[in-house]
């Protein structure tokens, strides 16, 4: 109370004296700043940036790479890695962003189906890639059972044909991923204001004409931003490969975290897994960086 | 006249797109329950022993596999209750630390006049250039020479280490809904920035800070390479890395590996329905509105 007074009282002559107490609160501001950093910044130092040093120092020589390119194993796995998330991606975003429209409709029905279309997102990844695992064996998986039980038709062996596992692999994905991707969209999609969709109403913008006009321009970099993201997990992507193919046929369904951990692992050579993991960095950097200067500059917004 | 067959046809169109909403829905049903009814179908049954033999629906469904895991009653099964715990305290342990260490660093970051804290928000993101996945080989290493072999807190760092960056991410975000007048007031007031943290930002920041945490529980549960990897003796194991060893056997029972992958997708289920709303405000007020 007194010092308020004080301040008020005499605001000139206690000018330097507030400048200096302003500036000590500041500093200890920034003290307590700091402080608050230190635990984070410990564990980044201790177990990213220290891996990450680890990891380059592993994979700095030039023959590792060279050894790499030479491996037709690896090759495949580029390819499988391009196609598992070209087509996995764009496949998922492109239903989220329909199915987001369905659900946004408010029938008691459709809300139902959302509780039941989640379930996937609430399972942990190993159980749904067992089962999809199974699901899909031999002769006698429930997905070919069914189909001689209920169309007469004799399923493949799906993991005997590189492209079919590979394309099991992708679906497995996709069931697991979509209603996240669904869910956020969705949340986009009621952010759009009200007014907007009345005043497309009542221009006479409807369903098709509606969705292309308002939704998807105001929708686009939301959009984008997801598909960065779902871009970015998806090259990485270790479960559903290991899970769901095994790989199988003979290895020729492996993605690039797989076969690098089958390098350090399976054959005793972590630096040239190193090098295999090391290899989706001229990809994955730029996409980081444009992911990083959109949710900078933008914030992740309408 | 024309205005009726107009209706006719609105109501026609109306008609066809109810119909197509409710295909839409039954198939999405399907598509999303098939796997979990495989899961059951698979459990349910009593033999096991073989190849799974082309039953769609269980005759005689028995409960004897779940009987086994409870009863810890077969060799893979020897520890499971052991793994289960384990599993939790990885997904507590993370829960809280990713909670505490992420809001601590979005406090100072986005609510204190730290010049360049925006820097560090990028720095965190960085960890993602280098995935998860990639990173084990080296991370298996560092953990040696840190002496933290088949360590549950080992686990524990890991996952902090990668759902940090994202808490922090969605913190700040979130944080901008929290007028920063509030502050503000509270230090005119002589509250120091730790008070300001405790009494004001964790407060205000309950939804945020529980949809970070359910997030950060629900990784450290789910994840399995790290666990596979860094942890070896069947008393540190976790259930993820348990239901994998079956895969070492030729012969193994898979009503009980599918019994446990059950058992073990239930709690998060149940997490995740339990806390569905809030979930979803806080990760998408923050993330979406911007």
């Amino acid at each position: 109370m007194s010092g308020t007074h004080e301040v008020l009282g005499r605001p000139v002559a206690r000018a330097p004296w507030r400048a200096l107490r302003l500036g000590l609160r500041h500093g200890s501001e920034r003290g307590w700043a700091l402080a608050f950093l230190v635990p984070y910044a410990a564990v980044f130092v201790a177990f990213v940036l220290y891996p990450v040093a680890n990891a380059l120092w592993m994979g700095r020589s030039p023959t590792l790479y060279a050894e790499l390119i030479d491996d037709p194993h690896y090759l495949r796995t580029v390819v499988n890695t391009a196609l598992f998330t070209g087509v996995g991606v764009n496949l998922m975003m492109f239903a989220a962003l329909l199915l987001s429209g369905l659900f946004m409709r408010r029938r008691w029905w459709i809300r139902a189906t959302l509780v039941v279309f989640i379930l996937p997102w609430a399972l942990p990844a190993i159980p749904a890639f067992l089962s999809f695992h199974w699901m899909l064996i031999g002769e006698q998986g429930l997905l070919n059972s069914l189909l001689s039980e209920l169309f007469a038709i004799e399923g493949p062996i799906w993991f005997n044909d590189r492209w079919l596992a590979l394309g099991a692999d992708i679906v497995a994905y996709v069931w697991k991923w979509l209603p996240f991707w669904t869910v956020i969209l969705l949340a986009g999609r009621m952010a759009i204001p009200q007014e907007l969709e009345d005043a497309a109403a009542v221009d006479g913008a409807t369903g098709v004409r509606r969705f292309v006009h308002l939704t998807v321009p105001l929708l686009a970099n939301l959009y984008l931003v997801c598909t960065l993201l779902a871009t970015i997990w998806t090259v990485a992507d270790f479960a559903t490969v290991f899970y769901v193919s095994g790989g199988a046929p003979a290895q020729s369904t492996d993605v690039l975290a797989v076969i690098g951990v089958r390098y350090a692992f399976d054959i005793a050579r972590p630096p040239l897994g190193v090098a295999a993991a090391l290899s989706a960095l001229p990809v994955l950097i730029p996409l980081v960086v444009v992911l990083m200067r959109r949710l900078q500059t933008r914030g992740v917004q309408l | 006249m024309r205005r009726a067959a107009g209706t006719v046809r609105r109501r026609w169109r109306r008609a066809l797109v109810e119909a197509g909403s409710a295909l839409l829905c039954a198939g999405l049903a399907i598509w999303s329950l098939l796997p979990v009814y495989n899961m059951l179908l698979i459990a349910l049954d009593a033999e096991g022993d073989t190849e799974y033999a082309g039953i769609v629906w269980p005759a005689e469904p028995s409960l004897e596999s779940f009987r086994a895991l409870w009863a810890e009653d077969y060799w893979y099964l020897e520890h499971f209750w052991r793994q289960f715990a384990n599993s939790l305290y990885i997904g507590v342990a993370t829960m809280v630390l990713t909670v505490l260490i992420g809001s601590l660093a979005a406090f100072a970051v986005g609510r204190t006049r730290l010049r360049r804290g925006w820097l560090l928000t990028n720095t965190a993101l960085l960890t993602y250039v280098v995935p998860a996945s990639f990173l084990v080989i080296p991370f298996h290493r560092v953990i040696h020479s840190y002496g933290l072999t088949d360590n549950l807190l080992a686990v524990v760092a890991a996952e902090v280490a990668f759902a940090a960056p994202f808490a922090i991410l969605v913190l700040q975000h979130y944080a901008r809904l929290v007028p920063l007048e509030l502050d503000e007031a509270a230090r005119v007031d002589g509250a120091s920035p730790a008070q300001v943290y405790w009494r004001i930002y964790l407060p205000l920041m309950a939804p945020a800070l529980a949809a970070v945490g359910t997030y950060a529980l629900l990784l450290a549960w789910g994840e399995y390479l790290y666990q596979w990897l860094l942890l070896s003796s069947p008393r540190n194991m976790t259930v993820a890395v348990a239901i994998e060893q079956f895969f070492d056997s030729d012969e193994a029972p898979w009503n009980y590996m599918m019994a446990a992958a059950i058992v073990y997708a239930l709690p998060p289920i149940a997490v995740f329905y339990g806390l569905r709303r809030y979930m979803a405000a806080g990760l998408t007020a923050g993330a979406v509105k911007g």
